[in-house]
């Protein structure tokens, strides 16, 4: 999906928050932003977010954010009523970009999960699929993480107030581990490691805390999944483990890198 | 009382807003009386339980964090909890200590939170903690500083906030070093005066009569206030009846869930009785075992002295949910003390973690999120695989007493003449906040319909 230049804000442009099938966390990262919180009210007139305020002022919207992933049929009318609503569209995190832990089910048999949660499950309405926001409508730029990155949403919210492009880095952890000067868990203790494969944004965490990055900001920009595969079984890894290790924050995009050796989400440009 | 309504009504309220998750409310009114209120919670399946199937007995903390945003750290607790009890491991010591310090860290962030940001706007007549920046500067200013130290402690001990990445079944992936802590110290020190400043603060709102009739269920240890483990215990509303504990692997026998076809979270019932998690039920079983300052701190907001009732051992129960701010505001003091009496204490263990060898068995594990009593069960195969998982989130719990809250309220606004819309609604959105609902977890949006028939 191609990325417009973003459109000049005008005074004051209006924020929208929206939520869908997701566990409030990448909103909630916006509350997070204690130091900036109050500076990008300022900037902005939060116009709709429910976790934060009882303020609901219909659209038009010059920013949306978008958290969660797209779950039920009242979803896909939803997100396309938001979309029309929206001048720039944002989706914030794993669900809204990748379909999100959720998604576990696109794999499975939503009949047997219905019956394994539910004792009457004719009174739940879901689709059979949890999807991403882009395989809806037009998205102008991804934010990537289970959950998103504190400093990088601020950076696309910056960037939009500046009308330019997000500088979101496209590289993977490793790059990140690097630079924070951590020892390869992968090198020196056989650790099982996504690094090498998982779009950066988290600051190389889990090395930084001993263990192998899970890779809950899904495939960086180019990756070589087959390369790692080996490793990770030298490092004891059954073809089963290496299934459930790549499938779960973000199970959609890892599979569409296995299946055409590219994320099968948006690419974004940037330098880190 | 004459009714300044028309006989049959129905209303629709968009959205309820300052909770996390989305939630309608049929309201159905009759001959001026409230014959039910049903909370319709229609967050989406996403089929944790399900899923989780098949996973090794390694990666329920991780995945089971992602319920929810907001105390992702209660998830990990509570399931590894769960585990450690099916492979028969005990994590003491250090171990502990810490996880309990990182369970303060999320009680002092999230308990902030839903003060500064999602509840004070209630008493304070705005619609956000925005507007209350306006009105309240300082106050938010201080609440920003709070929550974020709260976030500070979560994050050198997790990586991050939300879903923090160094728990693990058995401990941590790395523990932190005496130094390394000791940064904290300072900060948790500012907190402390920030923290009853905020209880001195939320002790002067205006609270609204009202009573929760519900038995009360949180978990209770024998020396400490319970966060991080317990045993169940029940304080009956029915003041006849003696408060009573029961053994947590018989939790789901005792709150027993049943789906009903107006939400998709499960209800359920403790007993067959309403029942409440949450802040006002911990400080009514364990109160008096608050530290000596948080104690001067709950007198000090009219919360009573748990320990003048000495002879049954418990707090002096508070039923108003609007109250609940100030239990809230006293447990972020609590959390701040303990946070900094852990630190001091703190000696850096041999091993991070201890093993925990996967073997075939149920193991069941409850911990307190800061909205209440968290359970998890799990069921694994001799190969350590997930054969079954159960999840039960205070929310889906709280429900049927919230629901009650509501009918009575109403019946309340109505007896008084308060029946227009707009005046509905503000009721019950304040009353719904006044729990606290995380409606990710259990199921969100308060769509209010009302139906009035004559």
């Amino acid at each position: 999906m191609s990325t417009p230049t973003p459109p000049q804000p005008p005074a004051r442009p209006r924020l929208g928050v929206f939520k869908f099938a997701s566990c409030d966390g990448c909103q909630l990262t916006l509350l997070d932003c204690e130091d900036e919180l109050l500076g990008i009210a300022a900037e902005l007139e939060v116009a709709h977010f429910l976790e934060a305020s009882s303020e609901a002022a219909p659209g038009p919207y010059d920013l949306v954010l978008v958290e969660g992933s797209v779950s039920t049929p009242e979803h896909v009318e939803r997100i396309r009523r938001i979309r029309a609503d929206a001048r720039h569209l944002v989706t914030i995190g794993a669900c809204a970009t990748a379909g999100g832990v959720q998604a576990l089910r696109n794999y499975a048999d939503v009949e047997g999960y219905l019956a394994t949660v539910y004792a009457r499950p004719d009174y739940i309405e879901t689709l059979a699929t949890s999807t991403p926001v882009s395989a809806h409508v037009p998205v102008d730029f991804e934010l990537r993480g289970c959950p998103i990155d504190r400093g990088q949403l601020v950076e696309v919210i910056t960037a939009f107030l500046a009308g330019r492009k997000p500088a979101i880095p496209n590289h993977s952890v490793c790059f990140a581990c690097k630079r924070r000067g951590n020892v390869c868990v992968t090198v020196a203790h056989g650790t099982p490691c996504l690094g090498p494969v998982t779009h950066a944004g988290c600051g190389a965490l889990c090395p930084t805390y001993g263990r192998g990055c899970y890779g809950c900001f899904g495939p960086a920009g180019t990756t070589n999944l087959p390369a790692l595969v080996p490793l990770m079984q030298r490092d004891g890894m059954s073809e089963e483990d290496i299934g459930r290790f790549l499938h779960t924050f973000n199970v959609t995009a890892f599979t569409a890198v296995e299946e055409q050796g590219q994320p099968g989400v948006t690419d974004d440009e940037g330098s880190g | 009382m004459s009714d300044p309504t028309p006989r049959y009504q129905e209303l629709r309220i968009p959205s309820l807003a300052r909770v996390e998750g989305e939630t309608a409310l049929h309201l159905r009114i009759h001959d001026g009386t409230v014959t039910e209120a049903r909370l319709k919670i229609y967050e989406p399946p996403r089929f944790f339980e399900a899923f989780l199937r098949g996973r090794a007995h390694t990666e329920p903390p991780d995945l089971t964090s992602r319920i929810c945003g907001i105390c992702p750290v209660a998830y990990q607790m509570s399931a590894c909890r769960a585990i450690e009890d099916a492979c028969g491991v005990v994590v003491d010591g250090q171990l502990a200590a810490l996880r309990r310090l990182l369970y303060c860290g999320e009680w002092i962030e999230s308990q902030t939170l839903h003060i500064h940001m999602l509840h004070a706007p209630d008493f304070l007549g705005e619609d956000d903690v925005i507007g209350l920046s306006r009105s309240h500067p300082e106050h938010v200013k201080r609440g920003l500083r709070l929550k974020q130290t709260g976030n500070a402690v979560v994050e050198l001990l997790g990586g991050r906030a939300i879903h923090p990445v160094n728990v693990r079944v058995g401990g941590f992936h790395r523990a932190p070093t005496r130094a390394e802590l000791r940064l904290l110290e300072e900060r948790l020190r500012t907190a402390l005066d920030d923290a009853w400043d905020t209880v001195r603060w939320v002790a002067g709102f205006e609270f609204p009569d009202a009573e929760c009739d519900a038995d009360l269920l949180a978990l209770a240890e024998e020396d400490t206030y319970a966060i991080e483990s317990g045993l169940p215990t029940v304080l009956p509303y029915d003041e006849t009846l003696p408060p009573y504990s029961f053994p947590l692997r018989d939790f789901t026998d005792r709150v027993a869930e049943e789906q009903v076809s107006h939400s998709t979270a499960l209800h359920s019932r403790l007993d067959g009785r309403r029942h409440l998690t949450g802040s006002l039920a911990r400080w009514a079983v364990s109160g008096h075992l608050l530290s000596p300052l948080a104690l001067e701190a709950a007198r000090e907001a009219g919360l009573g002295d748990p320990l003048s009732r000495a002879g049954v051992g418990r707090a002096e129960v508070c039923r108003n949910p609007y109250r609940s701010i100030l239990v809230r505001a006293v447990e972020v003091l609590y959390a701040v003390e303990e946070a900094l009496r852990i630190i001091a204490e703190y000696e850096r263990p041999a091993s991070p973690y201890v093993e925990v060898p996967a073997r075939a068995g149920i193991g069941h594990g409850a911990t307190e999120a800061p909205r209440g009593l968290l359970y998890h069960r799990y069921a694994f195969d001799g190969g350590g695989r997930v054969t079954d998982a159960r999840i039960v989130p205070p929310t889906a719990q709280n429900q049927g007493a919230i629901e009650e809250d509501l009918r009575r309220l109403v019946q309340a606004g109505l007896d008084r003449g308060e029946g227009s819309e707009a005046e509905l609604t503000r009721l019950c959105e304040r009353a719904v906040r006044n729990h606290d609902p995380c409606i990710s977890c259990s199921a969100h949006f308060l769509e209010l319909d009302i139906e009035r028939t004559h």
